[in-house]
Parts: C-alpha cells; structure tokens; sequence
C-alpha cells in the first residue's frame, strides 16, 4: 500500500502542474495514467499542433508544452504509474482507498481527477464475434510480434500504427492490409512503402472494406470482409490486428459516486471539489458555470486544489501564501540556492 | 433557418429549427438530441459527432474538410455516407436535411 498526500489520475497538462502546485507548497504526490507515456490529450491526439492561448508562450506544440511542464517537475520527486487505469475508490477510515488495474493500492487524503474525457481505450471491432478471440487472435496492440512468425494476419486501419506494423510484418508472415477507403492517414513514407510492397506482392492490399465477420470456433480460422458495393470475400486469417485510434471512455470514474453530467464531474469553484470529500477534478473533466475547456483553465483549478489538498494532508498546520520569487521556503524546494 | 430531422438508430425522428451558422452537431446538442456526443466540441478532435447522410443530401453538402475523413477512420462503424455533424454549417440550402445517427458513438 503505497501512503501519499495527493493521488493525480491523468498525465496531462493540468495533472502535471497540479502535481507542481502540491510539491511546491510542501505536498507529496503520485500520478497514474492509462496511457503509456505522460503528456495526456497534448501527446496523444496532438504533439505537433501548434498551441497559441497559453499565457506567455505565444505558440507550442502539445509535445513542447508537455516537455517543458516535466522540465518544471524536475526539483521535485514524483512518482508516476504509467500504463495503469485506477479502478476503485473506496473510503477507509476518513481515507480513500484506491486500486489500480494492476493492482497497485494507494491510501490518501486527496484524489485529483484530472482525466480529460476519460480515459483512452482502443476503438475496438464491432462485429460481436470478435469479443471472443480478443487477446488470442484479434488485438488492438502488439507485445510480441513473434507469435504472428509464419502466419496469416489481417490488420484493419489507414494510420500509422496500421501502416507501420503491416511493413514490419510484411518480412515474417502473410499480411492483409485493409482499409476503408483509398487514402490513408499514415505518413507518406509509409503509404508509400506499402503501395510498393503490395506491387510487389508482399502485402495484400484491400480498400474500401471493412470487417463484417470473424469466424472460427476455438480458434478464428477467417474473416469476411464486405466492400462498399456490399461484395463480401473471405480471406483465411490466423490473426486481426485493429488500429482505429483511440476513443476517450469515462470508464471506472462513473462508480465512484461523483455526481456527473454527461461525462463532466460537477465541482466547486473554491476547491474544485466533486460531491464528495477529498476528491477533486479539474480540467476537461470538470464541470461548473463558465467552465472552459482550456489548458490555462486546468492550471488555475489545480493551484486551487492543491491548496485544498493541504488541509486533509496537513490538517495540523496552517497552508500559508508565499510568492516563489521571494519565499526561501519555496525556493529551497525548488532546488534554488541562495 | 434549416429544419433538419435527426433520425435515431432505432428510428426515432426529432425534427427541429436551427439557425445559420450553427453546426448540425450544435444542432442536435441545444435541443438536447440523444446520440450525438460531441466530445471535443466541434474542433474535429474527436469522432463522437458522427452521422450518416443519404446519397441525395450527401452530394448537396459543402463538401468534407481536410482531416475530416482521418477522424472518421476512428469513429464507431462508418461508411461512405459518414460525415462528422460538427463539420457541417447550417445554411437556408440545408432545409430538409436528414441525418441517421449511428448505433452508438464510442
């Protein structure tokens, strides 16, 4: 059981300056995020977006933004727990008890959602068919690409991840690539490649299709895939690999007990805490009148709720206001020597 | 002013006013339309606006934006006849416009 002042679910850029907010004013944290790396919505839907309403910094890209936010953690130690999705939250004794899908298990005061819209899954097949061959014959991300050594393998999807593995596997096994329409999204480099490779017959190229069926009792022996005109063929697969993209999914966050609408959590806009004590949300994730779905919004709200983390941390003490430019306090923790 | 008709996968019709300018996707949300999400609000960020629109509208609209097609590559079953409702602004040529939304969003 892991004992922290404040737990942060959400890497992005509001999660990363709270976790600032609660170190510099004396605070210990960790962050969880599903994803496999920090940076939340800037990382994942646009590192080379320019970004231009951040206060002072006329023009940043997502990955920018995000590299300079981690710079600014740097005089602190925080712990972040990557590739794992929170999944319960219960109260213990004036505490919340938090488990992760992993299995990690925090005890805190504070919980800060700073989740965006949720967190991010693969859009996965529609057919019904395919729930069950999932993590046996149909995945929606490699770990060992060994096991497709020799196979036939059909990957869905027009993007990069689609494009790149169907070139990588191309060298070992049978590959189909297929997509529902003639352009595709991937880097040129790669469109390109793959028109070469299926000129030369190395990888099968089908467009304008998408799945309509995986069939197969134990194992999935084909896939039907069916046209735009409706056609459908059959092609003999041993493995479907799906690269859609990820979609933002609330998840586990709706049985925590928060009072939502839609997929926002309602606070206050003292505290910004949710309906129940303890638990904050800030950013996208956020509701209350006037709310804007601003990265400078995110960091106001989680400078407020840092300090409302500290009397549940420190509830013997009292919080006191510092500037950094002329606290040695904070610039002692800042690593600042004078 | 267009009158546009949202048509839920299950065959319910909601037929409403909605003025210049707006999106159909603004649309469908200020008269509390179920089936259009609309995550990211309308900056083509996500696909959760996604709606179908028969051949007949489909050639009338303002054609597609760049990128529009990349995000509906991610959206929930789409086909030729998807468009993302967020990119399509209203307009009196758009009157009697329909749009099917799909089973679900994400």
């Amino acid at each position: 059981m892991i004992n922290t002042d404040v737990l942060i679910i959400g890497a992005g850029p509001t999660g990363l300056f709270a976790a600032h907010q609660i170190n510099l004013i004396g605070l210990k944290c960790e962050i969880v995020d599903n994803l496999d790396k920090i940076g939340g919505q800037c990382i994942e839907l646009y590192p080379d977006k320019p970004i231009y309403d951040i206060p002072a910094v006329p023009e940043c890209t997502g990955e920018e933004l995000t590299k300079n936010l981690i710079k600014q953690l740097k005089p602190f130690d925080i712990k972040f727990h990557l590739n794992e999705r929170v999944d319960e939250v219960k109260k213990v004794n004036e505490k919340w008890e938090v488990k992760t899908n992993k299995g990690t298990m925090f005890t805190t005061p504070n919980i800060i959602i700073a989740g965006g819209v949720g967190s991010f899954e693969p859009r996965k097949f529609s057919p019904k068919e395919c729930e069950k061959f999932e993590n046996k014959s149909v995945f929606y991300s490699i770990k060992d690409k060994s096991i497709f050594n020799g196979k036939k393998v059909s990957i869905f999807g027009g993007g990069d991840s689609a494009l790149d593995w169907a070139i990588e596997l191309s060298n070992t096994s049978s590959v189909n690539l297929i997509h529902r329409r003639d352009e595709f999204r991937a880097a040129q480099a790669s469109v390109d490649k793959v028109k070469e490779l299926a000129n030369e017959g190395k990888i099968k190229l089908l467009t304008k299709y998408q799945l309509k069926n995986a069939n197969g009792s134990e194992k999935l022996e084909s896939i039907d895939i069916m046209h735009d005109d409706k056609n459908i063929i059959n092609l003999k697969s041993d493995f479907v690999l799906g690269f859609f993209g990820l979609i933002m999914q609330l998840g586990p966050i709706a049985n925590w007990g928060l009072n939502l609408n839609k997929k926002t959590i309602e606070v206050d806009t003292e505290k910004f805490e949710t309906n129940q004590k303890g638990i904050y949300a800030i950013g996208d994730i956020c509701n209350y009148p006037g709310k804007l779905k601003l990265i400078l919004s995110g960091f106001h709200e989680g400078a407020l709720a840092a300090r409302a983390c500290f009397k549940l941390a420190r509830p013997n003490e009292k919080y006191r206001f510092e500037f950094t430019t002329t606290s040695s306090n904070l610039k002692s923790r800042l690593g600042i020597k004078e | 002013m267009a009158k546009i008709t949202y048509i839920e996968h299950n065959g319910k019709l909601h037929t409403v006013d909605v003025s210049n300018g707006l999106t159909v996707m603004e649309g469908a949300v200020q008269n509390d339309i179920p089936g259009i999400d609309a995550d990211c609000g309308g900056s083509m960020a996500c696909a959760t606006c996604h709606v179908y629109v028969k051949d007949d509208w489909f050639n009338k609209l303002p054609s597609k934006n760049e990128g529009e097609d990349d995000m509906i590559d991610q959206a929930f079953e789409p086909n030729k006849n998807s468009r993302l409702s967020c990119q399509i602004q209203v307009s009196d040529n758009l009157d009697g416009l329909k749009v099917y939304l799909p089973e679900k969003q994400i």
